[in-house]
């Protein structure tokens, strides 16, 4: 991404070579986020798409200067930035206001730092109130409010110290649909009639419609460790209409981006290990099932796009993504270029009963899933037939993060349970077989 | 809601003549205030060492003294509440001062109060020899810490768990150190504060009239107290007047409690973190009071201003720790020496006491005093066994009956408080009438005050069962003894433990004065080491003292250690649903 070097003038935040690891219990460092160069110009809002845990939230603290990376240059209107700054706002996903202080006084607390006699103080969290619809509600405490209302306590927050810069954290995901609809369209209005004071806004999301509505740019975050995969500039005129073809048709795009780096991210884990540390979404059976039969099922008749299986089950790239990818692995559906086709034996699960399926389960889950294989290997060498579960949670947390490792375990624990392929005891936290079914 | 309808008005008053409600705020007030005034009149009052002041038997001088009493508990939970904020801040923000402070606390929590008032009281009357203000402080003193600890744990647990987004919002701010200590810190541990310093308080009460009235070798402390009367009571042989210090006492602990907690636990209900509303608003009618009055607006107005700004001010703390760490090679270094400083402080103050104890003390006395530690230890396990075998199956009685629940909750939490030591009298008078062995009957006063801990958590458990649960155990017809083992038993555990360890320290603090008494000129000795410790206090013997107390500390952070944290941890793992 070194063309944004050619416009350095114009960014207003500017990260270049960021590098972040956190330590692991062991004292190893763990990469969350490698090779980042990302700069935010001056008028635009900027999308970062990415799934959870890829360090999307990571950036935005480090570029809030919340958190300090392990190396890397940080600048913030050309000085190197050392700390949360003047200028320098954050919407927070679970709001983050007071519970104590009313909203006008949540409001308030944004101006503490400055320093302002309690007129000033008092007369300029009125008017971000009234800006961003509160009116009315500055005696409430937030406890009163629903989440519509609690974020917008937030964006008033946020905006009433005149902020050069807006970082949001997924500020939308916590609200219902509706209400986050409402939220992004009254935002937008705000943004291009210029009433907010902001210069430039930095949009964390997992959400690509969002991206793709909200945006200027859009920058794809990869996982394991976060790198910028992609950069979509989307040339779109506000506002913009989910319904148009063109919005449609970039929508898809994205969705493709993210198939694609999912894949190849699948394929790379495959190729170490044998594709035992592959790390597993934390997907349980019946998700896998309800899809599946989703798929089978008209309209898609085995065959659907991403973006489309997301729209009709009001689901989030961030539920849909695992549960598509639980089918790749297993091989009960392929997921190409934002579209999922089911396999054979995808089919074959979907029309089969409840014995059948779990037949079906089990093999797949031996020759597709190899951390399930190697329990039942161990299992199977050791006297007594019993292994204590940290001996594979060491395993994974050699290659994987804390999270991940867990993630992984959970899941190959629920899986094999149902494919009665081993169980497991959770008092003594031990893996054991359980004889085949006569 | 009221007062926020009221705001919503634009703030106005839209009258200014005094209400009925005015009337009674300003007797209050007034009356509070002339109180405060007499009782710290009388605490820097001359104390003649000669001639200590006389105790009265009359029932009329009972107000005066329960004021006086009362008047102790505030000033030592004004201390507390400082010693919390300046203790538990720098632990729970320096990885460094934790090392020290953390296990510190956990000792002196277990450190049993009454053991080393000897020391304190002849420390103090030292420093003021001329007035009662020594004595005064001493008894202050002792309330304190049988009130610091705690909160000074809840207050860091608190600090330590403060929501992420929060934190990252305040630092967003760039609050000061001191904004952000009372605009996120401070309020958010509020609810665990109040709720640590009710019980500070109902345990307070016990100590306060045990410290009123003092022999420390042959040499009399008394203070004007509730304690000293009955402790003058119990001289005179004069069951009447014990009788009368338990009236008062009562109604002491009710006024107490409705003009100083009701209305803190409603108003700090504003800084519950948990966003829903809560079931059960509690109410206060000395709030309502307050609130809807106008005239304690008119001048609390000014004041909150005054405090607003305060809170706002920017004055920069030292921000210990607070920035993002990272592993350094000098970070190391300090480390390292930062450990070794710890280890030779421990290790100069391990060998001055062995020295000291080498030349007072021999293994003999490590022996009798182990002896009789071995026989409270046994006292207080059987107690806790019988006062759970007796108080679980009722706790759970009421728990499930949540009209009878209502009523009853109040009343254990009154129990709780009231200070059992004032009930010893009473039974001291029947062991000496019906000639009853005080080995035996002397030992269930230990557990007298604090069984009630063990009541009122099962009831609390019992009350937040999950309904369905229970009726799903009704459902599958699961009854009998079958019904406590797999549904009630571990529904309230984690309640029972929290009760059990509370009743338990309770046990063991009490034993010093229950396992020794007296009436008139009869002595009453259980042995064991409560009796052991009051008795070495008696002769004026410290190392005696120290021995006991020591043994004693050890006993109790084995107890807390090999028992109840197993426990807890067990409880608290089993019962989650994720």
């Amino acid at each position: 991404m070194g063309k944004m070097d050619s416009q350095p003038n114009n960014a207003v935040i500017n990260l270049h070579n960021v590098f972040m690891a956190f330590a692991k219990p062991s004292g190893e460092l763990l990469p969350v986020l490698a090779d980042i160069d990302v700069s935010l110009r001056k008028g635009e809002i900027l999308g970062l798409l990415g799934r959870s845990g890829a360090g999307k939230s990571t950036l935005l603290r480090i570029a809030g200067g919340l958190i300090k990376p392990t190396s890397g240059d940080v600048t913030y209107q050309g000085a190197p930035l050392s700390g949360p700054a003047e200028g320098i706002a954050v919407v927070f996903q679970t709001f983050a206001l007071f519970p104590w202080l009313t909203v006008l006084e949540n409001v308030e607390v944004g101006l503490d730092a400055l320093g302002l006699t309690r007129d000033e103080t008092r007369r300029r969290a009125l008017s971000a109130i009234d800006l961003i619809g509160l009116d009315g509600f500055q005696s409430a405490y937030p406890r009163e409010l629903s989440g519509g209302m609690r974020q917008r306590v937030g964006f008033a927050r946020a905006n009433v110290t005149d902020p050069t810069v807006l970082l949001m954290d997924e500020p939308f995901s916590a609200l219902d649909v509706l209400t986050a609809e409402t939220l992004r369209t009254e935002f937008i209005d705000l943004w291009i009639e210029h009433k907010l004071p902001t210069k430039s806004v930095f949009l964390v999301t997992h959400n690509i419609e969002e991206a793709v509505f909200m945006c200027d740019r859009i920058m794809v975050l990869s996982s394991n460790p976060g790198r910028i995969a992609a950069e979509i500039p989307v040339s779109l005129p506000h506002p913009r209409n989910r319904l148009d073809a063109t919005f449609h048709e970039m929508v898809e795009e994205v969705y493709s981006m993210l198939t694609s780096r999912s894949i190849a991210s699948i394929g790379a884990h495959g190729q170490v290990h044998g594709g035992l540390m592959q790390p597993l979404p934390r997907v349980s059976v019946n998700q896998i099932s309800g899809l599946i039969e989703t798929l089978l099922a008209p309209p898609y008749a085995g065959h659907a796009g991403l973006a489309n299986i997301a729209g009709s089950l009001i689901l989030e790239v961030d539920d849909l993504f695992p549960i598509a990818e639980a089918l790749h692995i297993l091989e009960f559906a392929e997921l190409k270029e934002g579209t999922l086709k089911l396999t054979a034996a995808g089919r074959m699960f979907a029309q089969s009963s409840t014995e059948e399926r779990k037949r079906l389960f089990n093999e797949h889950l031996l020759r597709f899933v190899p951390l399930a294989a190697h329990i039942c290997h161990v299992l199977n060498e050791r006297e007594g037939h019993i292994a204590p579960r940290v001996r594979f949670e060491a395993e994974l947390e050699d290659h994987l993060s804390r999270r991940d490792a867990e993630k992984t375990l959970r899941t190959v624990t629920d899986w094999g349970r149902y494919a009665e392929l081993y169980g497991y005891d959770d008092k003594s936290r031990r893996f054991t077989t359980i004889r085949a079914p006569e | 809601m009221e007062h926020h309808a009221e705001v919503l008005r634009g703030g106005v008053w839209h009258q200014r003549i005094p209400s009925w409600r005015d009337l009674i705020v300003t007797v209050l007030v007034l009356a509070i205030m002339i109180l405060i005034g007499v009782g710290t009149r009388q605490m820097v009052a001359p104390l003649m060492v000669a001639q200590q002041p006389a105790i009265s038997l009359s029932p009329k001088v009972l107000p005066l003294y329960a004021l006086r009493t009362t008047m102790r508990m505030l000033v030592a939970l004004a201390a507390s509440l400082i010693f919390t904020f300046t203790y538990a801040t720098p632990a729970a923000k320096s990885r460094r001062a934790e090392m020290v402070l953390l296990p510190l606390l956990d000792v002196l929590q277990s450190v049993p109060i009454l053991g080393y008032l000897s020391f304190t009281v002849v420390f103090f009357v030292s420093l003021f020899p001329h007035s009662v203000l020594g004595m005064e402080l001493a008894a202050i003193f002792a309330i304190f810490t049988s009130q610091a600890w705690n909160m000074a744990f809840s207050f860091y647990q608190a600090l330590r768990t403060i929501p992420r987004d929060l934190d990252e919002a305040s630092r967003s701010f760039r609050h000061s150190g001191w904004q952000r200590f009372w605009r996120l810190e401070v309020p958010f541990a509020m609810p665990g504060l109040i709720w640590n310093m009710m019980m500070s308080m109902s345990g307070g009460w016990f100590f306060v009239v045990a410290s009123e009235a003092i022999s420390v070798g042959n040499v009399q402390f008394t203070l004007p107290g509730i304690g000293s009367y009955v402790a003058r009571a119990i001289q005179g042989r004069d069951l009447a007047a014990v009788g009368w210090a338990i009236v008062a006492m009562t109604l002491t602990i009710i006024v107490y409690d409705q003009l100083l907690f009701r209305p803190m636990v409603a108003w700090a209900e504003k800084f519950r973190f948990e966003q829903t509303a809560a079931q059960v608003v509690p109410r206060s009618w000395v709030l309502e009071l307050f609130r809807r009055a106008k005239l304690p607006r008119l001048v609390g107005e000014p004041i909150m201003t005054g405090i607003q700004i305060a809170v706002r001010a920017r004055l920069a703390l030292p921000s210990v720790g607070r920035r993002l760490r990272r592993w350094s090679p000098s970070r190391g270094i300090v480390d390292v020496a930062w450990f070794g400083f710890i280890l030779a402080a421990i290790g100069y103050g391990v060998r001055a006491l062995v020295q000291y104890a080498g030349t007072e003390l021999s293994w003999g006395d490590v022996a009798v005093a182990a002896n009789n530690g071995a026989l409270t230890l046994l006292r207080v396990a059987i107690l806790i066994v019988l006062a759970t075998a007796i108080w679980v199956p009722i706790g759970v009685g009421v728990g499930l009956r949540p009209k009878l629940a209502e009523k009853v909750q109040p009343v254990v939490q009154f129990l709780a408080a009231f200070p059992a030591n004032l009930f010893f009298p009473v039974a001291v008078f029947l062991i000496v009438r019906f000639d009853l062995a005080p080995k035996i009957w002397l030992t269930p006063l230990m557990i007298l005050g604090t069984q009630w801990y063990i009541l009122f958590n099962v009831i609390a458990g019992a009350s937040a069962f999950p309904t369905d649960f229970r009726e799903a155990a009704s459902s599958f017809r699961i009854r009998g003894w079958r019904w406590w083992r797999d549904v009630m038993l571990p529904g309230i555990f984690p309640y029972y433990v929290t009760g059990a360890i509370t009743a338990s320290g309770g046990a063991w603090n009490a034993s010093i004065v229950s396992e020794a008494v007296s009436w008139g000129p009869t002595k009453l000795s259980a042995s064991g080491l409560g009796a052991y410790i009051a008795q070495m206090t008696e002769a004026g013997d410290y190392p005696r003292i120290a021995l006991g107390i020591v043994i004693m500390s050890v006993l109790v952070i084995a107890m807390n250690r090999l028992l109840w944290r197993p426990l807890y941890d067990f409880a608290e793992r089993r019962t989650r649903l994720d």
